[in-house]
């Protein structure tokens, strides 16, 4: 599948795109298919969020998984300091980057 | 230290201002992110993996302990607690709000600090010895020149759009604390046969995809020349330098691609034209500057003696404590990397801490290093043995500097955008490993330094065992690298072959520790034995 | 033709410039426009017959032109000195100081935040021949 993440442009917030808004949340996030270049240009123009991307991930009952390291990590937070970052609802989240 | 004139501080505040327009505009949408990225990445503000990154200025690694207090006061108010010290003597925020930053800067302005040009394809924090003012070994303060060309490089209205960014290290001893020759420009401070003190300029060095040693350009510029013959190197960079490709814009490039000597003969003749301009600020003006570095009010009947009966005192004595150019007197790093703690990391309080105890043992000041430490540079060794004692209490008295417990890592994957694989946890599992304090002083000198990918940020180029990260298919991989240093016998690591993974790396990095206790001779530190022998053994001892 | 900033006393040059080329080759042109690459120094022995040379930023990130500029200035160049393509208002303080005298931006700049934008700095840390006294001129009289 292929979802969007960005940043609140504001606050820096990672967000995800839920098909009508960003969420700080990626277990909120859905698949756009080939719409995505659609959506970041509406989106990024609107200022609804900054320097957006696609990434491909991986759907699970809890939950889009992303596919590479780099997202996951971004997902579940810094993996040394989990403490710090929105956790998605799988529990083991914690995990993605072993 | 330097401090702020009226002009400085009024220069710093309407950057702020100017700043907190440019911010404004981009939150209206007036400004495209496009147009608004180089100006934000110029008040070192970045947008990483997870939140806004700030990264402040440090000149030269020197602060106060006023200042120390406002970096943790910054990292309670605007940020999550803590803050990272960079292997560029700077200091880096993770948790910013785009929104808050025209505040944070003035409230860094209100104690003369600032985030100016600490990225960008500009002019960066210009870096420094750790021990400047304090090595027995110098020949002068290198701070004051630092200083002059901190102003001279802050919004230069030519160099401002360089093709890549670029780094300056100023050293005024043989002996190279700063890894002077691993910078686009390196200056070292040296005497001419009349005992004037003038700059040696190196040129074209640097680490990432590309490293190289700074060739030498000019064995020495007098002081009123410094800011005519500086003008006369960037410009040849900014006209010359490579804009097609990323990769290759660095002036390491260029000076490798004309030669030292063809590079070294278009910056006289620029040199030669820029001198008839009057750009040189007077003597007078150093002067003055040098004044503001003068020597402290030292307590000449500070008693020279240490009492080592105490072993654990003892034992940090030994490796964090070094010669003072002043009798009585001692110089300490604060390790700031704990068993199991992430390198370079200090929480609010510990910044605190650490700016009390330079209030009440080092004159107020501190020094921050290249190896993501900290120093107090004015300590009376009648002191040492309390302040060790607090130290320890905080868990900053690990006495591991220049171990193989005193590692270098940079952010890695789990803060940056650019990186390939995760830096900190490795350096947590080798931290583990490596934990017995015996152990590590029976293995000496081991400068180990653990890059997230290719930028080398962590400098792995410059360690005696470093340790790069790449992405192998999506999964992370780790590469070795042995024999390279930043000091003056300055040689960068060569590859040992295959990649590994975390938990290979580190048992990799054993075999290698292992080979060398059983191949040392006569105190050679593990790079001794290493360059004495070879990659060949290493590598079927690796491999095996 | 988009509009020109100008900050001369006189009218902006209406004449259309040459590439550096063709200026090369004509003797009777007086306008030139030089890109990022081209070396300004060749113009050096013309600059009597020069009234106008417009210097182009294809991107705003290529820093080349500043460079130019002061060339120009230096060489004792008094014409009009123009700055064309992506010219942002942010970057105008730093273009004036090169001495740069004319702006033909891509994108209009609004007039007020060019205002603010050159009244934003007292003053200067470097001389860059723009007249300007630096900051350490000032301190030490």
């Amino acid at each position: 599948m292929k979802i969007l993440t960005g940043n609140d442009l504001k606050t820096g917030d990672v967000t995800w795109w839920t098909g009508s808004s960003w969420s700080r949340h990626i277990e909120d996030a859905v698949d756009v298919g080939d719409a995505g270049d659609g959506i970041l240009e509406t989106e990024s123009a609107a200022q609804r969020v900054n320097s957006a991307y696609i990434i491909d991930a991986q759907p699970s009952d809890l939950g889009p998984v992303p596919s590479h390291i780099k997202e996951r990590v971004r997902a579940s937070g810094p993996s040394v300091r989990p403490d710090l970052c929105i956790k998605p609802a799988d529990p083991a989240a914690g995990n993605w980057t072993n | 230290m330097y401090q702020y004139d009226k002009f400085d501080q009024q220069l710093v505040d309407e950057r702020v201002a100017e700043f907190r327009d440019q911010v404004e505009r981009r939150l209206s949408g007036e400004l495209s992110e496009e147009h608004f990225r180089p100006l934000r990445l110029m008040n070192g503000l970045y947008l990483q993996l997870h939140a806004y990154m700030l990264r402040v200025a440090i000149p030269y690694g020197t602060l106060s302990g006023p200042q120390m207090r406002m970096l943790a006061h910054i990292a309670r108010k605007y940020d999550r607690d803590y803050g990272h010290f960079t292997t560029r003597q700077n200091i880096q925020y993770n948790w910013i709000k785009l929104e808050e930053t025209p505040d944070l800067l003035a409230d860094l302005a209100s104690v003369e600090m600032h985030a100016i040009q600490t990225s960008g394809n500009c002019i960066r924090n210009i870096s420094s010895d750790q021990f400047a003012g304090v090595a027995a070994d110098e020949v002068a303060d290198p701070r004051p020149w630092a200083e002059l060309l901190r102003q001279w490089s802050s919004f230069h209205p030519e160099f401002s759009f360089l093709p890549r960014k670029f780094k300056i290290a100023v050293i005024a001893s043989e002996q190279d604390r700063a890894a002077m020759r691993l910078h686009d420009i390196g200056i070292q401070l040296v005497r001419n046969e009349a005992g004037e003190l003038g700059a040696k300029f190196f040129v074209g060095g640097g680490m990432g995809r590309t490293p190289m040693i700074a060739p030498e350009i000019r064995d020495f510029v007098p002081a009123d020349d410094l800011i005519s013959y500086s003008e006369a190197c960037m410009r040849v960079y900014n006209r010359y330098g490579r804009r097609d490709n990323k990769y290759k814009a660095r002036i390491k490039i260029l000076v490798h691609e004309l030669g030292a000597d063809e590079y070294r003969r278009q910056v006289e003749e620029e040199f030669a034209h820029i001198k008839t301009l009057n750009l040189d600020p007077p003597l007078a003006e150093l002067e003055r500057i040098t004044a503001l570095f003068g020597e402290p009010a030292y307590d000449t009947a500070a008693p020279d003696d240490i009492d080592l009966s105490h072993p654990g005192f003892t034992a940090w004595v030994k490796q964090n404590v070094s010669a003072h150019k002043q009798a009585g007197y001692a110089i300490v790093s604060i390790s700031l990397k704990p068993v199991g703690g992430i390198p370079g990391d200090a929480t609010s309080a510990q910044m605190d801490l650490m700016a009390d105890l330079a209030e009440r043992y080092s004159m107020d000041e501190l020094r921050v290093t290249h190896s993501q430490n900290i120093v107090l540079p004015y300590v009376r060794k009648a002191d040492l043995f309390d302040l060790w004692q607090q130290l320890d209490a905080a868990g900053l008295g690990s006495a591991n500097i220049d171990l193989i417990g005193d590692i270098i890592a940079c952010p890695g994957l789990d803060y940056c955008t650019l990186a390939n694989a995760r830096s900190i946890p490795l350096a947590l599992k080798i931290s583990e490993k490596f934990a017995d304090p015996e152990k590590q002083r029976d293995l000496g000198e081991l400068k180990l330094k653990i890059s997230g990918c290719i930028n080398a940020c962590g400098h792995h180029h410059a360690g005696h065992i470093g340790i790069l990260g790449v992405d192998r298919k999506g999964v992370e991989n780790y590469q070795l690298l042995l024999g390279g240093s930043g000091a003056e016998d300055v040689s960068l690591g060569k590859i040992t072959g295959p990649g590994f993974d975390e938990d290979g790396v580190v048992a990799a990095l054993e075999r290698v520790t292992d080979f060398y206790r059983k191949q040392r001779q006569d105190g050679e530190r593990f790079l001794d034995t290493y360059r004495r022998l070879g990659m060949e053994p290493f590598k079927e001892v690796i491999y095996a | 033709m988009p509009d020109i900033l100008n900050f001369r006393d006189r009218a902006p040059s209406e004449e259309a410039s040459v590439s550096l080329d063709a200026f090369l080759d004509q003797s009777n042109a007086n306008a030139v426009k030089i890109e990022p690459g081209e070396d300004a120094r060749l113009l050096l022995p013309m600059l009597d017959r020069i009234s106008l040379v417009e210097v182009s930023f294809p991107v705003f990130g290529d820093g080349r032109g500043y460079s130019a500029a002061r060339i120009l200035r230096e060489a004792g160049y008094t014409g009009e000195l123009r700055g064309s393509g992506e010219i942002l208002v942010d970057q105008i303080n730093f273009l004036r100081r090169c001495g740069f005298d004319s702006f033909a931006p891509q994108t209009p700049l609004s007039p007020a935040a060019v205002d603010r934008a050159l009244s934003q700095f007292s003053e200067v840390y470097q001389a860059t021949g723009d007249g300007r006294s630096p900051v350490w001129a000032l301190r030490h009289g």
